[in-house]
């Protein structure tokens, strides 16, 4: 059987071909000022499609993936920071001098190697979400109970970086887009280009990546989990070694796309990790429909898109927009939109119209003038 | 002494707000299971409520001498309107999500979102009539007999009802916003509720001052919890409560309307954020954001006390505020200078309100990992409990 046969691989198809002609229109189309939100957008794909490993297919609800995405933006952003130190005295940033720090605080030193960097922004988050997880999986907590849980660390996390100036510059963060990057500035048109790419590839990795997990057997594991999970236990199988797996991989999906996040947006902030934040990436999934990798990756992308639009136009109705979102997705449809239209939505739609023939579910009999069957 | 009994009154005090928050939540999780995002900003609706009545107290000129009394009446107010909002979204949104909670979750974050911006870009005047309009529009049906809203026109009465509750809406919002003048333009800045002058200053006690204001606060939540276990434990709706809680689906078979049930405890869970609103205003300023930073705190009750168990919702809170006073206000390094010195500085680290949070949280999943379902949890048999 070919993978084109069927209707699901056709949409598929479809989509991916008009997504990558976009990822090498936009460049030369779109001015760098969209260029580089749009680059934003495909990094925030990347946690999304982690959002959508953990809750689409496992049914755990994170409201915590912050933590991971902020970490990520703050490995990358502390060798940044190191990388174009020498110049300041004492050849440690230039805010620790604020602080009265002289000496630079043991964990940065590591972050002066690119090659621990760039293992750490996926490593770390990773490490950290397997000690959470693992936990609170233990105790087979779940449901709302982890959800409520893996907010309050949020806020923990939020404010212990909000409040260590010493450390890592507190509220104000640390900044990237002064820094230096093989001799060029970060913040500068031709490194934001580049971003762009790196973003654009490593979605699609990741995509990839994503499919690879959920495709086996260990994807239907997962997705026994979530349908129930104590029959998976009853079964032979551990929940909570997977459960800890799939948390890890999603914060180290978070990380990576933190990272990305930090170097287009410019600074890493503790603002990454507050609430509202975290669940909205849990709505881009949800609105471009849950379980469906490929509508993890639409979702961020064009509600962010919409986001930055709407706001500039009407700052205040962004948030009548977004909560509308939220209740319409969660009622009207829990299957996103990528969902709905694999499930025929959109004919029931025009049908509902009276634009469209209604199915006929069983094959028409060959019937002669006298209503008897031919055979 | 005096050290010993100031920290456990601040803590105390600490403790009855996240009580009186966390009780209408608890009540409510502990019934549906449903965790409501918007409890905070149903807290925040309780907290403007007291403000505007605070300036129709000082406006209009016949209740200027009962000004003193207006958080006594703020209370009610802001039970009826938090209660109101809930109920109704009980009615359009989370009904429909009942046995999927984590899509209940997502759901009432969206309505917190709509309510903080409806605070900010609707003129306060307005938004009480709204208010008001929803609850007759609500409630009235209640009062007419039944016979009549099945009868033949019963459509009619009821779409007649709406409108005169529309119509009563309309009206209050006109009058309050040519009356006081503070609530007819929208507004997202912070409002201040001044306490009455009888509230002001403090009770001394073997040489410790006590602030009035807490000391009122504590009180409510005590009136409140005594009020919510007189009506689980004496009253009949309080009955039905307590057996559909247990078990949902014997309560329907054995004829209790588990969906008149729903909305009786959803609508008492969420006029107790209301009065729990009320407090947080005597405490600071108001704004579209004060439930945030109350509501993670509630969470943390919840699952530190177990569900639907009233004893440790109050244990819970009070060890929670007992211990963010100890350790974030640096109390324990002045109550016990000569502790070992690694002791010393770690607690000294952690010795602030931001990061005695993050010390408490630690406590709380070591807590959990002893005693995952809270302190006291509910005895069962099931799989999935």
């Amino acid at each position: 059987m070919s993978i084109f046969s069927t209707k699901k691989s056709w949409i598929n198809l479809t989509i991916w071909v008009l997504i990558i002609a976009l990822i090498i229109a936009a460049p030369s189309v779109l001015p760098v000022f969209r260029l580089n939100l749009l680059g934003r957008y495909l990094s925030l794909a990347i946690v999304a499609l982690g959002v959508d490993l953990i809750w689409g297919f496992t049914g755990m609800l994170s409201l915590g993936q912050g933590i991971f995405f902020a970490l990520g933006g703050y490995c990358a952003a502390m060798f940044l920071q190191l990388n174009s130190a020498g110049e300041f005295p004492n050849g440690i940033p230039e805010f620790f001098g604020l602080y009265g720090v002289e000496k630079l605080p043991f964990f940065w030193e590591p972050f002066k190697s690119s090659i621990f960097t760039l293992i750490s922004i996926w490593l770390l988050p990773a490490i950290v979400a397997c000690i959470l997880g693992y936990l609170v999986f233990r105790n087979r907590i779940k449901g709302v109970y982890f959800s409520i849980l893996t907010q309050a660390a949020l806020l923990v996390f939020f404010n212990f970086f909000n409040g260590q100036q010493k450390l890592i510059n507190g509220t104000n963060g640390l900044k990237t887009d002064v820094t230096q990057l093989f001799g060029q500035m970060v913040g500068s048109e031709i490194m934001q280009r580049w971003f762009f790419w790196v973003s654009a590839v490593l979605v699609i990795l990741a995509w990839f990546f994503a499919r690879w997990i959920v495709r086996d057997r260990f994807g239907n594991i997962l997705i026994g989990i979530r349908d129930d999970e104590a029959r998976v236990r009853f079964t032979g199988y551990n929940p909570v070694i997977f459960k800890t797996i799939i948390f890890s991989i999603a914060g180290g999906l978070a990380g990576i796309s933190g990272a990305l996040y930090t170097v287009q947006s410019g600074i890493v902030s503790p603002q990454f990790m507050t609430v509202p934040f975290s669940i909205e990436m849990v709505i881009w999934v949800a609105v471009g429909g849950r379980g469906t990798l490929l509508g993890a990756i639409l979702g961020a992308v064009f509600i962010n898109y919409a986001k930055s639009l709407v706001s500039e136009a009407l700052p205040a109705s962004w948030m009548f927009i977004q909560g509308g979102l939220f209740i319409l997705v969660v009622t009207a449809l829990p299957e996103g939109v990528l969902g709905w239209i694999r499930k025929d939505g959109l004919r029931k739609l025009l049908f509902l119209i009276g634009l469209n023939k209604k199915l006929e579910t069983f094959p028409s009999l060959e019937v002669n003038e006298q209503g008897e069957v031919k055979s | 002494m005096q050290l010993i009994l100031e920290s456990l009154f601040n803590g105390v005090a600490i403790g009855s707000v996240l009580l009186v928050a966390a009780l209408g939540l608890a009540i409510v999780f502990g019934l549906m299971g449903v965790i409501n995002l918007a409890h905070g900003e149903l807290m925040m609706l309780g907290a403007y409520s007291t403000y505007i009545t605070q300036l129709i107290f000082k406006q209009v000129s016949f209740l200027k001498p009962f000004y003193d009394s207006y958080v006594i009446v703020a209370i009610g107010v802001a039970f009826l309107v938090s209660g109101t909002v809930g109920i109704l979204l009980e009615r359009t949104v989370i009904r429909r999500l009942y046995g999927s909670p984590l899509e209940t979750l997502l759901a009432t974050w969206g309505v917190s979102l709509i309510l903080q911006q409806f605070v900010r870009s609707v003129p306060l005047a307005y938004g009480s009539g709204m208010v008001i309009a929803l609850f007759f529009g609500l409630f009235s049906p209640l009062f007419i007999s039944d016979d009549i809203l099945h009868g033949a026109k019963g459509k009619l009465i009821r779409a007649s009802t709406w409108g005169f509750s529309a119509l009563l809406g309309v009206a209050t919002g006109g009058v309050l916003s040519s009356l006081v003048s503070k609530l007819s333009r929208a507004s997202a800045r912070n409002v201040d509720v001044t306490a009455p002058s009888w509230m002001r200053g403090g009770v001394d006690f073997v040489g410790v001052t006590f602030p009035k204001t807490r000391l009122l606060i504590i009180l409510i939540t005590l009136i409140s919890v005594l009020v919510v276990i007189f009506f689980l434990d004496k009253t009949a709706w309080g009955l039905r409560i307590r057996a559909v809680t247990q078990n949902r689906p014997m309560s329907d078979c054995l004829g209790i309307s588990t969906e008149t049930v729903d909305i009786i405890t959803f609508g008492i869970g969420s006029g107790l954020a209301g009065v729990a609103g009320v407090a947080v205003s005597l405490l600071g300023s108001v704004g579209p954001n004060v439930g945030g930073n109350y509501i993670v705190g509630c969470f943390m009750v919840v699952v530190l006390g177990g569900v639907g168990n009233l004893l440790g919702t109050i244990l819970a809170s009070f060890s929670i505020g007992i211990m963010t006073d100890l350790i974030g206000a640096g109390r324990l390094l002045t109550i016990w200078p000569e502790m070992p010195s690694p002791l010393f500085s770690t607690i000294d680290f952690f010795a602030t309100t931001s990061m005695a949070r993050v010390m408490i949280f630690a406590l709380i999943v070591i807590f959990l990992q002893f005693r995952p379902t809270g302190m006291f949890p509910q005895k069962g048999r099931m799989v999935e409990s």
